[in-house]
């Protein structure tokens, strides 16, 4: 007799409906203490099924097989010294951002999704938060190796995680992180899978990845199109686990709405970070951060919430402020890190005449009138042999952490203050979107680890610059302060002047 | 009609997926990136294992696409011989 | 708005009350106008500082990095405390005159006071 061979839906039954069983001596709200205390009502965990159906023998066939490519670009990089094919060492810098800040969120995103793969009472969800959960260690790993490449020449990468702990710009990503994974299941899918990484994820993967692409990181391209073969799962259980929870019941639609506000907010603010890489970090640019939002969330969004309105969900609020804005974050972000350079691990630097043109037809309606005069004084500043630096700590906005640089929607001559009282205790806040977000549960904020109020404190290794920057495991002169006159400056720049002599019988960069 | 949208990457699988979503959605349009593809078509996409295989020229399942995409736009609905985006 | 938790009753430590602070005090500070300043500058203050130890001599090593600050431009500067209009006495401590823990200062000199 010849063996049937099953469907593709046949199969992804067997395994996540066939595997699991109701069961019989214990209660299943002790089976699953997390399911109900966010307000959610699920009356049907079977109605979720993955659009993918994928079952752990073709994951594993096809992960496999991504690992197999992608270490074989790895290796040949290293071996073919890819570090010569970037357009200019300065774009490293937003490779330090990436390894410092988004990977070990993806450490995070592991841990957590393990977490649902137990915590889920549906067991097509928890296959997918299993599978999801692998993807992101992968991701890690898979970052850590090759940007280990880049380590053995370039400086600011070799302690990632240690700083990712401890620095200012990187409690940014770190907390974003903190505030989801301390939040329920249903708060997580929102935050994560269906804010992060379906809304906003193309803010992410388009600035890096083809950031990378325009400027000779092909081994972050790589590492980049791995990863998003995996994150079209991803966003695909977002989408479907948010229109899950709303076809479920009712009296879902007001907690979700909430949680779709909240996370759009957080999850822009975080994205400033990339917002000034994309307009500063690349010498080859990809588009504007103006003209990213542009497509990627004022009309692909458009689509995606007219969708979602047959259940009552209305676009994010604050979405206008964000409208309002793409004109200046990238500015006052490159900003603040151009202040405090000398406390980060990343290089800034001044902007050239050509850079400058750019801004101004990329930006007509604020460069010209008000950043390029700050960027020619600084400019001017450090050709008489005084490089701007800030030396106060910033002040910093109790929710999304970032120093408050944000100016008032209507008036980018003013910072956006906003306070807020709680039990005797003032917190200041960067927005309406933190504030609001602040109000509604005060108990989780007032625990922010802000990292100049601990240094303060004294946690932080000391009360002067130098032995903070130490604590932070910052290689001083090397890791931190302007990108002209930094050691990999001088590397670089010998590099080039190698390439352009006739050709060494080695590799340039074994020496 | 609302646009749904697949990205693949420039490699040689891809290349044929790419054809295959061509000849077969009449209403696709393609946009070319560095490393890789868009695809836009109003309303839905098909992507037929058969015609992508034909194409190959090896026998190619749905759940292959896996490791072409990089991102996408619209509800997902896999089954064997076909992969479909759509919005309802 | 009350915090959806696993357990009833849910809360944590207040990481920044005053006493963490060594006998300081947090106090903001922003120079309206000159946002190459990009934000306002935090400060662990002990009340019992003087205002005119911060207008002589803090707020000059702060922002005399600007080739255009000049010091006694605070003598005509127009300041807010916590958001109200605030006219300083300098021969006061900054805690007898309503700067408390995470006080915001604003100032406005030259022209824009």
């Amino acid at each position: 007799m010849a063996t049937k061979k099953l469907s593709l839906k046949q199969k992804y039954s067997h395994l996540t409906r066939g595997l699991d069983w109701e069961p019989s001596y214990q209660k299943a709200d002790d089976i699953f203490p997390y399911a109900k205390y966010e307000g959610i009502k699920i009356h049907d965990w079977d109605a979720w099924e993955d659009p993918f159906k994928l079952t752990m023998d073709s994951y594993w066939k096809f992960q496999a097989e991504k690992e197999r490519k992608l270490y074989a670009v790895i290796e040949s990089m290293a071996q073919n010294n890819g570090q010569l094919g970037i357009t200019d060492a300065r774009y490293l810098n937003a490779v330090k951002l990436f390894i410092q800040g988004i990977t070990p969120l993806e450490y995070q995103a592991h841990r957590h999704f393990a977490h649902l793969a137990r915590h889920l009472p549906g067991a097509g969800l928890r296959v997918a938060a299993q599978m999801q959960s692998i993807d992101e260690l992968r991701h890690c790993q898979t970052q850590i190796h090759t940007i280990s490449h880049y380590n053995k020449f370039f400086d600011g990468m070799h302690d990632f995680s240690h700083m990712h702990d401890r620095l200012w710009y990187l409690s940014v990503p770190k907390s974003f992180f903190d505030d989801a994974t301390s939040a329920g299941p249903f708060e997580f899918l929102t935050s994560i899978s269906f804010a992060f990484e379906y809304v906003l994820t193309n803010l992410v993967f388009v600035p890096f990845m083809s950031g990378a692409a325009y400027n000779g990181d092909m081994a972050t391209v790589t590492f980049g199109f791995s990863a998003q073969s995996d994150e079209s799962r991803h966003m695909t259980l977002g989408l479907e686990a948010v229109r899950f929870l709303l076809e479920q019941d009712e009296s879902n639609v007001p907690i979700v709405q909430h949680w779709i506000d909240k996370w759009f907010w957080r999850g822009y603010r975080l994205l400033s970070l990339v917002s000034m890489m994309m307009d500063y970090m690349l010498p080859k640019k990809v588009m504007s951060w103006s003209e990213a939002w542009e497509i990627y969330y004022e009309e692909a969004g458009g689509a995606l919430f007219a969708d979602l309105a047959r259940y009552g969900i209305r676009e994010p609020k604050y979405s206008d402020v964000a409208k309002a804005e793409k004109d200046h974050i990238s500015h006052q972000v490159w900003s603040i890190f151009y202040n405090y350079s000398h406390a980060a691990a990343v290089h800034t630097w001044d902007i050239d005449d050509e850079h400058m043109a750019w801004m101004r037809e990329k930006y007509p309606a604020s460069f010209e009138a008000i950043y390029q005069p700050r960027y020619l004084e600084w400019r001017e500043q450090a050709k008489n042999g005084q490089r701007f630096y800030n030396n106060g700590l910033p002040q910093l906005c109790q929710v999304c952490q970032i120093p408050m640089a944000f100016t008032e929607p209507d008036d980018p001559s003013k910072i956006c203050f906003r306070v807020s009282e709680y039990e005797g205790d003032k917190y200041h806040t960067c927005s309406d979107g933190c504030k609001d977000i602040f109000d509604y549960e005060p108990v989780k904020y007032v625990q922010a680890w802000l990292p100049v109020h601990q240094i303060f404190q004294g946690n932080c290794g000391g009360a002067t610059m130098p032995e903070v920057l130490d604590w932070c495991h910052i290689k001083q002169g090397a890791d931190n302060l302007d990108y002209a006159g930094s050691p990999e400056e001088e590397m670089w720049n010998r590099w080039m002047e190698g390439r352009r002599s006739p050709p060494p019988a080695f590799a340039v960069a074994a020496e | 009609m609302r646009i749904v949208s697949i990205t693949l990457q420039n490699s040689p699988d891809a290349a044929a997926i790419v054809d295959a979503i061509l000849a077969d959605n009449p209403d696709a349009q393609r946009k070319l990136y560095p490393a890789m593809t868009k695809i836009d078509c109003p309303g839905r996409i098909d992507v037929n294992a058969q015609s992508v295989s034909d194409r190959l020229g090896r026998e190619w399942d749905t759940q292959e696409i896996s490791m072409s995409v990089i991102s996408l736009s619209g509800t997902v609905d896999e089954d064997d011989g076909i992969f479909s985006l759509y919005w309802r | 708005m009350a915090l959806a938790s696993l357990n009833p009753g849910y809360s944590g430590p207040t990481r920044d009350k005053v006493e963490n602070f060594n006998g300081a005090q947090l106090v903001y500070v922003h120079w309206e106008g000159h946002l190459n300043f990009c934000a306002g500058i935090t400060l662990p203050l002990p009340p019992e500082t003087p205002f005119g130890a911060l207008a002589s001599e803090i707020l000059p090593s702060l922002y005399s990095a600007d080739p255009k600050w000049r010091s006694d431009e605070l003598e005509t500067a127009r300041w807010s405390l916590d958001g109200e209009d605030w006219a300083p006495d300098a021969g006061k401590t900054l805690g007898e005159q309503g700067v408390g823990h995470k006080s915001l200062i604003r100032f406005w000199t030259g022209a824009a006071a």
